[in-house]
């Protein structure tokens, strides 16, 4: 069932609305379970549009082995999604630092507000991300360390390649992850792909894993593929590797692969002058998780980020 | 007079980005006053120009304390100043929500982390800033709640309100927070306008740098006392929201003395021209801001008012 959760007239002839889908097992009881999925609160992240699709499309499919209640939200940021910009068009805010938003406050602080009273009483809430457009990233699991105790063992189940304790802002405060886990509902950050673009292949993945998350929580009983095994950032140690100088970044290994100590990364030219202004080079082995895709850099770009010294060797990694 | 560079940074196919100081006075760091962090604060860059103007006066004229030294930077983020877009780069990053900023940070987290710390060790920090709402103010200085900071200082600038905010999460990347935070006695100047340039407040702005500045001692400057100013949490003021989107047509403008039930503004059907909603005023108070574009949406703020207290 379609609702819309949030309406706000716009100046001319259009209203902003935050719309749900709610699918609800056969004979339900009213005493269900909830898992919440929550995409676009960043305008330019289009990876949670495959995966509320592939959700609905397979919940569709068989609707006898739900088991209770799939709320999702594809675009909660509407106005950016149309434009694809990453803040709330025209304030120029990024919706994700205004949680959990106020009843009282201005158009998106309702907006925001809106959403977390609706997700409220939720068993389980998972907010898919896209990388931005800069860089491109494994699909992921972020959880802040606060709540890490609680949410490990759901995030060990979505069949992503690695959860990252204590990931930067994306799980601080004034997040909808941070908002709903301090109001009693296990969140889960995705990151995965890159933003503007949708990569099927990571959103099956995933979809994968909240199917099997579902079934372990009771709410799904079809079957399920088994899922990875990620690897837990305090398994190594995060390395970010920042340009050193402004110019082109070319990249010279692959996403997602590792790579040994010396290994070149990639470098940095002067296209006018036709000259190599930086070579980046591996100072540790690693898997990298994150690679840059936008090739316009300034000084303390991010070009990569490598998960080192891993535990158990690299085996573990691929 | 002394021109230095700042910061600079390289860029891949523009000149460099240079953030220039102008020093005034040699001695003790006593006042830095920072222009704009983003490229719409032109009001801010118009006020930041006239101040090195008169400092270069009175510096000419040795009324620059002895042993006393200004730092004035009139703009740092003029790269999007230049191309008419208010954050940082292709990134789009507020530089403002960057502070204290990290050397081995992202591109905008080192130039913030670059100005802070030509700034850090400063008396005195004024910031001439921005909000984030479009729409004009009664002229104030506005800090954080941080536990340093000195509403009585502030009062010294003789603007009519002196605004403490409650830091949100948001808040605590902002200069006037970090500044704060650096036991630099911090003020953010607020005028009434960013895009364009109102002479009048703006040299309401440049008169209330040099009242401050004069009462601390660090220059001697003849000017009015100005106001003695009304200090008040944001919290306390009243929000009067728009019940629904339309054109607006604003009826009082900031400053003005409005009474309970008062017009205060009208909401106009875009398409058949009709007044669809009114908005009157829920109190007695002063307008302390007021919405001005000729658009409005739903639940958008449409006024703060000043509560009155005592007709």
């Amino acid at each position: 069932m379609i609702e819309t959760i949030c309406s706000i007239e716009l100046p001319v002839g259009e209203n902003l609305q935050i719309k749900k889908n709610r699918i609800t097992c056969e004979n339900a009881t009213g005493k269900e379970g909830r898992i919440v999925i929550v995409s676009g609160i960043h305008g330019d992240e289009l990876e949670g549009q495959y995966v509320c699709y592939e959700m609905t499309r397979r919940l569709k499919e068989h609707p006898e082995y739900l088991k209770g209640i799939v709320d999702l939200y594809p675009a909660v940021n509407p106005l950016g999604m149309d434009l694809a910009q990453r803040n709330v068009p025209k304030l120029e805010m990024d919706m994700n630092r205004i949680f959990p938003g106020s009843t009282e406050g201005a158009v998106m602080e309702r907006a925001a507000a809106a959403l977390v009273d609706d997700i409220v009483g939720a068993d389980i809430c998972i907010d898919v991300h896209a990388s931005d457009k800069f860089v491109k990233e494994i699909p992921q699991v972020r959880v802040s360390e606060d709540f890490a105790k609680r949410l490990l063992p759901f995030a060990k189940l979505m069949n992503v390649d690695m959860i990252w304790l204590n990931a930067t802002a994306t799980v601080h405060e004034s997040t909808l992850a941070h908002t709903m886990n301090m109001l009693g509902v296990p969140t889960l950050v995705v990151e995965m792909g890159l933003g503007t673009r949708i990569n099927r292949s990571y959103g099956n993945q995933v979809v994968d894993g909240i199917f099997y998350l579902m079934r372990e929580m009771g709410l799904w009983s079809g079957p399920v593929t088994e899922v990875k095994q990620p690897l837990v950032s305090t398994d190594g140690e995060v390395e970010f590797i920042r340009a050193g100088h402004s110019g082109i970044f070319l990249p010279s290994i692959e996403h997602h692969h590792r790579i040994r100590k010396g290994d070149k990364i990639g470098e940095i030219i002067d296209v006018l002058t036709g000259t190599v202004t930086q070579e980046i080079v591996a100072q540790k082995d690693g898997l990298v998780f994150t690679l840059r895709e936008y090739p316009f850099v300034y000084e303390g770009a991010l070009l990569a980020r490598i998960l080192t010294g891993i535990k158990g060797g690299f085996e573990r990694c691929l | 007079m002394f021109v230095e560079e700042i910061f600079r940074m390289k860029a891949p196919c523009r000149e460099d980005m240079v953030v220039k100081g102008y020093r005034f006075g040699k001695g003790d760091k006593a006042a830095c006053i920072l222009g704009p962090v983003r490229g719409n604060e032109v009001q801010q860059l118009y006020i930041c120009s006239q101040l090195v103007r008169v400092f270069k006066e009175l510096e000419n004229n040795g009324c620059i304390s002895a042993g006393k030294e200004i730092l004035v930077i009139p703009v740092v983020n003029h790269f999007s100043m230049n191309v008419a877009k208010r954050f940082w780069g292709v990134d789009d990053i507020d530089i403002n929500r960057m502070f204290p900023g990290n050397p081995e940070g992202d591109t905008a987290a080192r130039i913030a982390d670059g100005i802070m710390q030509e700034i850090r060790d400063y008396s005195y920090g004024i910031q001439l800033a921005s909000f984030y709402m479009n729409g004009e103010f009664v002229p104030h200085v506005r800090m954080m709640e941080t536990g340093y900071q000195n509403t009585s200082l502030a009062n010294l600038f003789g603007l009519p309100y002196v605004v403490v905010r409650k830091p949100k999460p948001i808040d605590t990347r902002t200069l006037n927070y970090n500044w704060q935070d650096e036991k630099t006695a911090a003020f953010s100047l607020y005028t009434n306008k960013n895009q364009e340039i109102d002479a009048t407040s703006a040299n309401q702005a440049v008169a209330a740098v040099l009242r401050f500045l004069t009462r601390m001692g660090i220059v001697r400057y003849e000017s009015h006392s100005g106001y003695i100013s009304h200090v008040i949490m944001e919290e306390d003021l009243s929000n009067i929201h728009a019940g629904s989107g339309g054109i607006f047509r604003g009826l009082v403008k900031p400053g003005e003395d409005v009474r309970y039930g008062n017009l205060l503004a009208e909401i106009i059907d875009p398409y058949e021209g009709n007044v669809k909603e009114t908005i009157v005023a829920p109190t007695d108070g002063i307008v302390f801001f007021a919405h001005t574009e000729n658009l409005i949406t739903e639940s958008e703020i449409a006024y703060r008012l000043i509560h009155r207290l005592h007709a």
